[in-house]
């Protein structure tokens, strides 16, 4: 009887013995990637040649349409027959998942947030872009170019894609008071019990965050993704007081978009082509708004894996999906402001780049979009700011 | 320690020793697949995990950096979310156990010694089919059950709606079958005879169920509950269905290992699960339940 432990101990030392020339021959080719100081050497191409025949994206839901959502909605198969490029889509749900997926090494590409890019771009899972081998470059929005969250050091790292903010969506028939503020889902959640919803992320404390710099002036708090301590600690409160009334997260957008019309969630955070589906759907009526206090939103950019098999495809896509046409399409199913400024030319409803402040430069300044919380403050205002990691595992804790 | 290994080596030797060199070296061809897979994928990657937990990442972009750390372990024993979903999780796959044991006696019992040849198969085919069917499927169907305004709702008036209660069912929903399987052949395994000579002299129902069948069948429910706790500790899809905001220990290391990025902790973590469920399996050696299996 004694010896079972003993012998559990044996196999569990022998298999470590077995384990560790493996585990060793791991770390050294991982410690050739990023160190976090400056991104790894990488030389982006300089002509595209043919297509591969194949394309692996890691796409936002809503990024890749070949019309078997909604069988009007399709770009991805006249890009197949143009360029022989046959695109798989895997449907990324969230930035760290995409991260995740892309340090898989099998996608040849990714529409990337704010809060992933850097995190690639340093780890070296993403290669720089010549933009000039992507045409439809030249006449993207000037404000998205060359940016902290797409570039480093004047070297382009992608091809923006689009931007749109975080909305407050909530069913008009239960409640009735058209809400515009955040409010609506902190302190004034208790109005709907156990059926408030929000984002599965950490990312989702700057929503907390952005809320509390507004109605707690005296907290400090000048940028959501730049959060002392203390501030941080603020944030986790008020997401645990609202925890309460959550009847669920949402990480996967079908879930919400399922969870409203089961009337399991009657109000929360969302994206504008949630909304669109549930629209489509017609069972319950829900309407959207951008809160008072301003929101959390992204910017996003086609990123090429450093490892694509199949490069000379992503750079046809990179290109097709930045076109006019093609960006003002998913940009009006996706319900977001395109990067091509020549889309607002093509958008059936006449009015969207408006609506959407597409070419507006202010307007576009003032969303927070996801970027990483790291030490050195996102805002540049000192180095006492809380990483990302912390984020996470306050995330954790909130959800108890 | 060493008396004991070579006594284990004695046993193993001797079988061995008495065949001859050809259908020794089939032997070996036979058993080398299995064993190596067993060895290099199952437990080298158990192993590959076990050394991770004792590695760091950098903080900014999430790679796993090779530098020896306790940290991630000390912080798995002292943190108070990990403890609470660990208790959480212990707790759900307990009951989840239970609650296949409770269901799945009577109805084994019933397939076994009462039911005719034909509403027996009836009853083994009913109970396994739902193993065709994919699990989301099922967990599914059980967050449209669960909804507030789904059929539960309709017909009682009532729904638990999505938390821990709804989790527990459709834990023990999925893993019955598992439960019900070994249970039901253990029933099969006791002779007809003995209930009757226990009855013959002169011990009532009960007493015979509780001092003949019950020792016999004992090894089958031990059997089941291993399924039944070891599948429910390590689930974390279910608990996102239908669980509403709970979370699992599961969830807390998909957490880390997607969300986080963080691997190390993510390993040091299902160190966790790890230990609960070799705790159980030498309680339930203990109890001796295994030895006939």
């Amino acid at each position: 009887m004694t010896s079972t432990p003993v012998r559990i101990g044996l196999a569990l030392a022998a298999c470590v013995a077995l384990a560790l020339p493996f585990a060793t021959a791991c770390s050294k080719s991982e410690q050739s990637s990023g160190n976090g100081q400056s991104p790894p050497k990488l030389e982006p191409m300089s002509s595209v040649g043919n297509g591969e025949g194949q394309l692996n994206l890691i796409a936002w839901a809503g990024y890749a349409e070949n019309g078997s959502n909604d069988k009007s909605v399709d770009w991805v198969t006249p890009f197949e027959q143009q360029s022989g490029c046959k695109v798989n889509v895997k449907i990324g749900n969230t930035s760290d998942e995409m991260v995740q997926l892309m340090r898989s090494g099998q996608y040849d590409g990714v529409s990337a947030s704010g809060d992933a890019t850097l995190r690639l771009i340093y780890a070296g899972d993403v290669a720089p872009v010549n933009t000039d081998l992507v045409p439809n470059y030249a006449t993207i929005s000037s404000f998205l170019k060359d940016k902290s969250w797409n570039s480093v050091n004047g070297q382009m790292y992608g091809i923006p894609h689009g931007w749109g903010a975080n909305l407050l969506m909530y069913n008009i028939d239960v409640v009735r008071d058209a809400p515009n503020s955040w409010g609506a889902v902190f302190e004034d959640a208790g109005k709907y019990k156990g059926k408030v919803t929000a984002y599965d992320s950490p990312i989702y404390i700057a929503d907390a965050a952005l809320y509390l710099s507004k109605t707690k002036p005296d907290l400090g708090i000048k940028d959501p993704y730049s959060l002392t301590s203390e501030q941080l600690d603020a944030a986790v409160d008020l997401l645990k007081k609202q925890r309460e009334n959550v009847s669920e997260y949402w990480a996967d957008y079908t879930k919400e978009v399922q969870a409203f019309e089961s009337g399991t969630s009657v109000i929360g955070t969302t994206w504008q082509v949630i909304a669109n589906t549930i629209g489509t759907d017609n069972k319950v009526q829900v309407n959207t708004v951008l809160p008072k206090e301003g929101a959390t939103g992204w910017s996003d950019t086609w990123m090429l894996s450093s490892k694509a098999a199949h490069p000379n495809c992503m750079y046809k896509w990179m290109n097709w999906i930045s076109s006019p046409e093609v960006n003002a399409q998913v940009a009006e199913y996706f319900g977001e402001a395109p990067a091509q400024t020549k889309a607002c030319e093509h958008t059936s409803q006449k009015d969207f780049c408006d609506i959407y402040h597409a070419t507006d430069e202010k307007f576009a300044a003032e969303i927070h979009y996801w970027t990483t919380p790291q030490t050195q403050c996102v805002d540049g205002s000192g180095d006492n700011c809380t990483a990302y990691n912390e984020w996470v595992d306050k995330w954790q804790q909130i959800k108890g | 320690m060493a008396t004991d290994q070579g006594l284990t080596k004695r046993g193993a030797a001797v079988p061995i020793a008495s065949v001859s060199p050809g259908s020794r070296i089939r032997l070996a061809f036979l058993l080398v697949p299995p064993m190596a897979w067993l060895v290099v994928a199952y437990l080298g990657s158990l192993a590959v995990l076990l050394v991770s937990a004792f590695w760091t990442t950098n903080s900014f972009t999430g790679a796993v950096v090779h530098s020896f750390t306790t940290d991630n372990v000390v912080r798995v024993a002292t943190e108070e979310v990990f403890r609470t979903a660990t208790v959480r999780t212990v707790l759900i796959a307990l009951t989840v156990t239970v609650i296949c044991a409770v269901l799945a006696v009577p109805l084994a019992l019933y397939m076994a010694k009462v039911a005719s040849p034909r509403v027996r198969l009836v009853l083994v085919v009913a109970v396994t089919t739902p193993l065709w069917a994919s699990y989301l499927v099922k967990a599914y169907a059980w967050r449209m059950l669960f909804s507030p305004e789904g059929p539960m709702a309709w017909a009682t008036g009532y729904s638990t709606g999505y938390g821990v209660a709804a989790t527990v069912v459709t834990l023990t929903y999925l893993w019955l079958p598992y439960m019900v399987i070994p249970v039901f052949a253990a029933f099969e395994r006791v002779p007809d005879a003995l209930i009757d000579v226990s009855s013959d002299l002169g011990a009532s129902d009960s007493a015979t169920m509780r001092l003949v069948v019950a020792p016999l069948v004992f090894p089958g429910i031990a059997a089941g509950s291993i399924f039944t706790f070891s599948l429910s500790m390590g689930d974390y899809i279910a608990v996102t269905i239908v669980g509403g905001k709970t979370q699992m220990l599961g969830n807390i290391i998909y957490g880390q290992l997607v969300t986080a990025n963080n691997q190390p902790l993510a390993a040091a973590l299902s160190i966790i699960p790890l230990v609960a469920i070799v705790g159980y399996l030498l309680a339930m050696r203990r109890t001796g339940a295994l030895e006939n299996v």
